[in-house]
């Protein structure tokens, strides 16, 4: 490879991380939320694509993508609920109920978004943050969508949410001990159903990204399985969320590899570039993990540790 | 789901004897009114999806104004044993005597199995390639040699290109995806011996992500026209449209959704071929197996040229056009060479769209880069 070809793979990259990381970061903080309360929500995908289908329909309906970005973020805490109120109640396993309401989010998504799989709904606008260049490939990698901001912003308050407030604290004790939460006196369930939700609302304004920024369409394969990615990513950042932005990036350029090197004449074993997030992740997980440091980190509440 | 398992219940019947069939004729619900054909169009995506399901769609919606014919349509129907279902409940519930079947993966086991047990049904598949020998008489498959209107969206391609660089997008490396994106490179280079098509293969028919990743890695590398063989477009003629780049359409018309950058587009005309199946099945005439056609045939179209065009692309296009439509015109000639160097068609042997050389293609030919695997 020549080094241009390495400069153009190098600023796909980042452009493809700044492109395409924006609805892993969400889902991954919705998803840290919530699991920081005590709970998994595997549905999140499904409130992945149910936020997608929603904001576009929106943004087609009123004209304005940010209502979109609104509703989609509605739409998803709204399945959030659904999935927080079930799980209050006695025996009911969270990642069974998960895996339900990813079905039933996509379903609903599916069925309701028939319409608007062909009408093209207005997108958001992007911050064109590389004026400065006179490179056409840096400028487009820089034309970074406010919901980037947005979602590094969400990430920088959560950590700070957790670390420094009362509210933060509580979450992390009903995450951490039910009994200690008892003790003191918390509503674990009501807690956790906000926390749910919220994390939820998340997980929507990142479907909100993929059907109003990048790819910027509806339709059904629009996810292709991010919202369940993201899942594991909270896992891979240690249930932190100044660390999700940071993986959530590292995707991102992972996920640019496999096309922008296809590109530049590196053509041999794309299949194998396209594996690139998967073995990355592997990569670091094995490299980070320790005996007795493996879970530092999670929620004593969770059910992936009992 | 309670309906497939009524479908199964009498097939039980069936044998449990004579008054088990008596039976179940009387439960047979056969909505169908006396000389209506009932023709049933499964798709493996969305019937909009501005590409391979909705051209299929938009000819169901044609026949609908047939007098004596009724439509039946399902979507999303997966490349499994559900199709099965999903073709066994048209046939047995609603009384369907002609099936479409129209995503590949449909053909083989589950359509040949349906056409074995239901003998009296017509079974028209898309793409599949019917042998006398191996399959039913009551099964059959059709096709478009679409790769001529790659051929000239190549050519208007060619005339359009500063860069001199074109892009395709292209979702699986099989004969028929490779057809699409050698025709495109000859066309354009039959303009300009030194334009080059670079191919990405994204891996599979619908990733919208790397759909549209490729598209703005080819406008990275100055890359400014591009076209695609994916399920729906789309995406990649949006975001080439955003990007300033041209685009030439696949599948279906793309127009709309690049004002500025449309070209021209490679068009299924499916019409055509399902009005003739039909009216054969009307007539009580035989139904034809094996169904093949082009342009001239009007299997496929072009869509109408955009503002881009020029006049000199347009004058070449629809001569080129012409000559294709007097039958027996050869993309593939030789001598030809791959993209590393060996010779693929040798000096003298010419292969016209109809050759069946060309429906096992496994290389990229000379400026194409990229690789099959």
């Amino acid at each position: 490879m020549t080094g241009g070809a390495l400069t153009t793979v190098a600023i796909a990259m980042l452009g493809g991380s700044l492109r395409v990381s924006t609805p892993f970061l969400f889902v991954s903080l919705g998803e840290c939320l919530t699991e920081k309360s005590g709970r998994i929500n595997l549905g999140n995908e499904g409130a992945l694509v149910l936020g997608a289908m929603v904001a576009y329909a929106t943004s087609y309906q009123t004209a304005s993508p940010w209502a979109g970005v609104l509703a989609g973020a509605l739409a998803g805490a709204l399945l959030g609920a659904l999935h927080g109120t079930v799980c209050s109640l006695a025996r009911v396993n969270d990642v069974a109920m998960g895996i339900a309401i990813m079905l039933a989010g996509s379903g609903l998504a599916f069925f309701f978004g028939k319409p608007y799989v062909q009408p093209s709904a207005p997108h958001l606008p992007t911050l064109p943050l590389g004026f400065w260049s006179d490179l056409p490939q840096v400028r487009s990698a820089l034309d970074v969508s406010p919901l980037f901001f947005a979602g590094v912003l969400a990430a920088i308050a959560l950590h700070w949410l957790f670390r420094t407030t009362r509210i933060g604290l509580r979450i992390r004790i009903v995450g951490d001990s039910e009994d200690a939460a008892r003790a003191l006196g918390l509503p674990i369930d009501r807690i956790r159903l906000v926390a749910t939700a919220v994390g939820s609302g998340l997980a929507g304004v990142g479907g909100a990204f993929l059907s109003l920024v990048y790819p910027g369409s509806w339709n059904e394969g629009l996810s292709s399985g991010q919202g369940l990615m993201a899942v594991a990513l909270v896992v891979f950042a240690r249930w932190n969320p100044l660390v999700c932005i940071a993986a959530a990036l590292l995707f991102g350029a992972a996920g640019a590899l496999g096309p922008s090197l296809q590109t530049v004449g590196v053509t041999q074993g794309y299949y194998l570039f396209y594996a690139a997030p998967y073995v990355v992740t592997l990569a670091i997980l094995v490299l980070t993990v320790a005996p007795g440091r493996s879970l530092r980190g999670m929620p004593g509440e969770l059910s992936l540790g009992k | 789901m309670s309906l497939i398992m009524r479908a199964t219940r009498r097939q039980m019947l069936h044998g449990l004897g004579a008054s088990g069939l008596a039976l179940a004729a009387g439960l047979r619900p056969r909505p169908a009114r006396a000389g209506e054909l009932v023709v049933g169009f499964i798709y493996v995506g969305p019937k909009d999806d501005y590409g391979y399901n909705q051209a299929h769609a938009e000819a169901a919606a044609i026949l609908k104004t047939m007098p004596g014919v009724k439509i039946l349509e399902e979507e999303k129907v997966p490349e499994t044993d559900d199709v099965e279902k999903t073709m066994e409940s048209m046939i047995e519930l609603d009384g369907a005597s002609l099936l479409f079947p129209t995503s590949f993966g449909y053909f083989d086991p589950y359509m040949l199995r349906m056409a074995k047990k239901y003998k009296d049904v017509q079974f028209r598949h898309c793409g599949g390639l019917w042998s006398k020998d191996k399959h039913p008489m009551n099964a059959g498959s059709y096709f478009g040699y679409i790769g001529m209107g790659q051929y000239l969206n190549g050519i208007v391609a060619g005339h359009t290109t500063k860069t001199k660089k074109l892009g395709f997008i292209a979702a699986k490396p099989i004969p028929q995806v490779l057809i699409n994106v050698n025709s495109f490179a000859l066309g354009a280079r039959s303009v300009d011996p030194s334009i080059t098509t670079q191919v990405i293969f994204t891996g599979d028919w619908s990733m919208p992500v790397k759909e549209a990743e490729a598209t703005n890695g080819l406008a990275d590398q100055g890359i400014d026209v591009v076209t695609c063989h994916v399920d729906g477009p789309k995406v990649v003629v949006e975001t080439a449209e955003h990007r300033g780049m041209y685009t030439c359409g696949y599948h279906a018309n793309q127009a709309k959704l690049a004002p500025k950058g449309y070209l021209t587009g490679a068009e299924w005309n499916w019409i055509t071929v399902y009005k003739m199946f039909v009216e054969d099945v009307q007539s009580g005439r035989p139904v034809p197996n094996f169904v093949r056609g082009g342009l001239a045939e009007g299997f496929v179209k072009m869509s109408p040229y955009g503002p881009a065009v020029s006049e000199t692309a347009r004058s070449h296009a629809d001569a080129v056009k012409a000559e294709i439509m007097k039958g027996g015109y050869s993309v593939f000639k030789g001598p030809l060479k791959d993209n590393k160097g060996n010779q693929v068609i040798a000096a003298g042997a010419a292969y016209p769209e109809t050759a069946i050389q060309i429906e096992s293609m496994n290389y990229l030919v000379d400026g194409v880069a990229g690789s099959l695997s």
